[in-house]
């Protein structure tokens, strides 16, 4: 294809990527290294009997003048980035100072709301992936053995949790575990505690977004390894079998070997999905125990004051992590590349 | 896989078939209680004395008169208007749908049929894209689109919801346009068509199985969506999804849990209905991007 043609053809979906993903990838930069205008401060001279005292008060007008002028703010360079509300190094270099052992530094860690989000998306991404791989791989076996009239029904229940909308799905279970819901109810009997509360200790708010997590994803998951398993060779099975193999080491050494491209192309989808993990943290109404990066900065614009500057030095962040995430991927295919060129 | 592959051991057959049994459980008894508990009053969905009152009813029939109750239904369609949320969505959903399959076939034909290097770039920068989360871009709109005053109105969304939706669907139409034959375009160019009509005559007629699998995955896209049309969208002009988080704002009051449960469910249908017919479609756009990417 001659590359005028490509461009034509391109440029409507190129234009769109630039202008919406390029471009305000640029924008969360700028905003990050402005902050808003300080107060306008006027101070009058107020002369009585005693002598005169100057007063400083602040001048509501025009401070909302300066700042509807100038909404991007003044240039600040790094510092929000470095402040309390994101990589905080004053908070962390003190709390390293005056640290009372390793626990204790990273519970003052923990105290600081960007590591906070970050402890939380870390988990419960590299939590959540795996425990998905194995469950959808699990999930594939099994209904891999059922007779084909439960097959249809069976995948049809399976792909539900997945498309479901993710703020919906959690909703859903969200009503369930409350301790007046039917879950919320079965494990205070389960556990003989009537006050037993999902939402309420941090542990138990981890574990439920996970379960929803999994819950959620796992179909994905189980999708994929079963069309991988419809592309097993059998004759490779029969051969293992003739070799004495258990049904156990047909699956280890014949199977999952055939599956393993298929666990990356999972694995790099999951990873970039759990990472922007969101909606769960709103429909759990989990905020007070798990905050992730992607729900600190929607917190950052619903606030009454919409924090653009907080907002984007978190995006930018956010943006590098998901960067650090993908460069193994990028590595690989470069090398790929290389090596096809060479 | 043959019978003798296939054959074993009782023990296993239950295992799987316990499990298996188990999943569907799992998957699916969310969806059953929700949809029988929104017919009920918030007593039983919530059963604060015993939780068989949402199976029979017992609250829902002192309250309403009745072992179900459309009053969920009633006061989120009719007095909190969920369905202009509806129609919303509804044109949300339709025009994304249309304008990134239309930029995704022309951009995701030209990828597979170039060649050069640059394609290949040019899909690896939609990877990365396609991971940024939707959230920090939002936070890059924001301000712009407040200065600019395009804050607020649907087509906004529509356009963002089709930059967002484009990675995807460019890899998916890429894979699925290397899937037909390069020659069937080849031999109308050697016929005297241009590279277009080459794409409007021999390409077109054959591309809708692919077209249609993708269009799914963006309607699901579309649907789903809440960072982006839940902090772009000003209050009138609310989508189905922001407008369920948007009941959650105001349910301190006695029933109107109800109300958000009832739209819970409605908003589901559509999908279930989805998955009803094309089911086939998704499982298989699915496993596309696994087997070729």
């Amino acid at each position: 294809m001659r590359h005028k043609t490509f461009f034509w053809f391109i440029l409507p979906s190129l234009a769109a990527m630039i202008l919406f993903i390029a471009l305000p990838l640029v924008s969360v930069v700028i905003q990050s290294l402005h902050i808003e205008h300080e107060q306008v401060i006027v101070t009058t001279e107020n002369c009585g009997p005693f002598g005169c005292t100057e007063e400083s008060s602040v001048d509501t007008e025009a401070t909302a003048a300066l700042r509807a002028e100038q909404p991007l703010g003044r240039f600040a360079g790094l510092t929000t980035y470095f402040d309390r509300g994101h990589l905080a190094t004053a908070e962390v270099a003190e709390a390293w100072r005056s640290r009372d052992g390793l626990g204790g530094f990273f519970s003052a860690l923990y105290n600081l709301p960007f590591y906070k989000a970050l402890a939380f998306t870390l988990t419960y991404t590299f939590l959540v992936t795996p425990l998905v791989i194995v469950l959808g791989l699990m999930i594939a076996l099994g209904v891999n053995r059922l007779t084909p009239v439960l097959k249809g029904p069976t995948i049809f229940v399976s792909l539900l949790p997945m498309i479901i909308t993710p703020l919906i799905g959690s909703l859903i279970l969200f009503w369930m575990i409350d301790a007046q819901g039917v879950i919320g109810k079965t494990l205070q009997w389960l556990f003989d505690d009537p006050d037993l509360s999902l939402k309420a200790s941090p542990v138990l708010t981890w574990i439920t977004l996970m379960v929803y997590g999994v819950w959620s994803s796992a179909p994905f998951a189980f999708v994929v390894f079963y069309a991988g398993l419809q592309t097993v060779n059998s004759d490779s099975i029969e051969a293992a079998m003739i070799d004495g193999a258990t049904r156990w080491q047909r699956i280890r050494y014949v199977v999952i070997p055939h599956l393993t491209p298929l666990v990356v192309f999972i694995s790099l989808i999951q990873l970039m999905d759990n990472f922007r993990v969101f909606e769960p943290i709103v429909g759990f109404s989990a905020q007070a125990n798990a905050t992730s990066l992607s729900y600190i900065i929607f917190a950052d614009m619903r606030s009454d004051i919409t924090r653009f500057n907080s907002a984007a030095a978190t995006s930018v962040l956010t943006v590098i992590g998901v960067a650090i995430l993908l460069s193994p991927v990028l590595v690989r295919t470069w090398r790929d590349f290389k090596g096809k060129a060479a | 896989m043959s019978s003798i592959a296939n054959r074993s051991s009782r023990s296993v057959i239950i295992f799987s078939s316990v499990f298996v049994l188990l999943w569907v459980v799992i998957a699916s008894f969310p969806f059953i209680w929700t949809l029988w508990g929104s017919f009920k009053v918030q007593a039983d969905f919530f059963s604060k004395a015993d939780w068989r009152n949402a199976l029979w009813g017992t609250r829902t029939m002192i309250e309403a008169g009745g072992t179900f109750t459309g009053a969920g239904y009633e006061g989120a369609w009719i007095q909190e208007e969920f369905w202009r949320a509806a129609i919303n969505t509804m044109i949300v959903v339709f025009f994304t749908v249309v304008i990134s399959l239309t930029f995704g076939t022309l951009g995701g034909y030209a990828l597979a049929r170039s060649g050069h290097n640059y394609a290949f770039w040019l899909l690896m920068i939609a990877l990365v894209f396609r991971a940024m989360p939707h959230i920090t871009l939002v936070s890059g709109y924001l301000l712009p689109f407040f200065e600019w005053n395009l804050w607020g109105h649907l087509p906004t969304s529509i356009i963002v919801l089709v930059a967002i939706n484009q990675p995807f669907t460019l890899w998916m139409l890429h894979s699925f346009f290397l899937n037909i034959p390069k020659d069937l375009d080849e031999s109308a160019k050697v016929d005297g068509c241009t590279q277009f009509q080459a794409f409007r005559h021999v390409i077109i007629p054959v591309m809708w199985p692919g077209v249609i699998t993708t269009g799914l995955f963006s309607f699901l896209l579309a649907y789903n969506d809440f960072a982006v049309t839940a902090m772009l969208l000003s209050e009138e002009n609310r989508t189905m999804v922001p407008a369920i988080a948007g009941f959650l704002g105001s349910t301190l009051e006695e029933g109107n849990v109800m109300f958000a449960v009832a739209a819970v469910v409605s908003a589901t249908a559509p999908l279930f209905v989805l998955v009803m017919f094309f089911q086939r479609q998704i499982v298989s756009g699915l496993t596309a991007g696994a087997v070729k990417g």
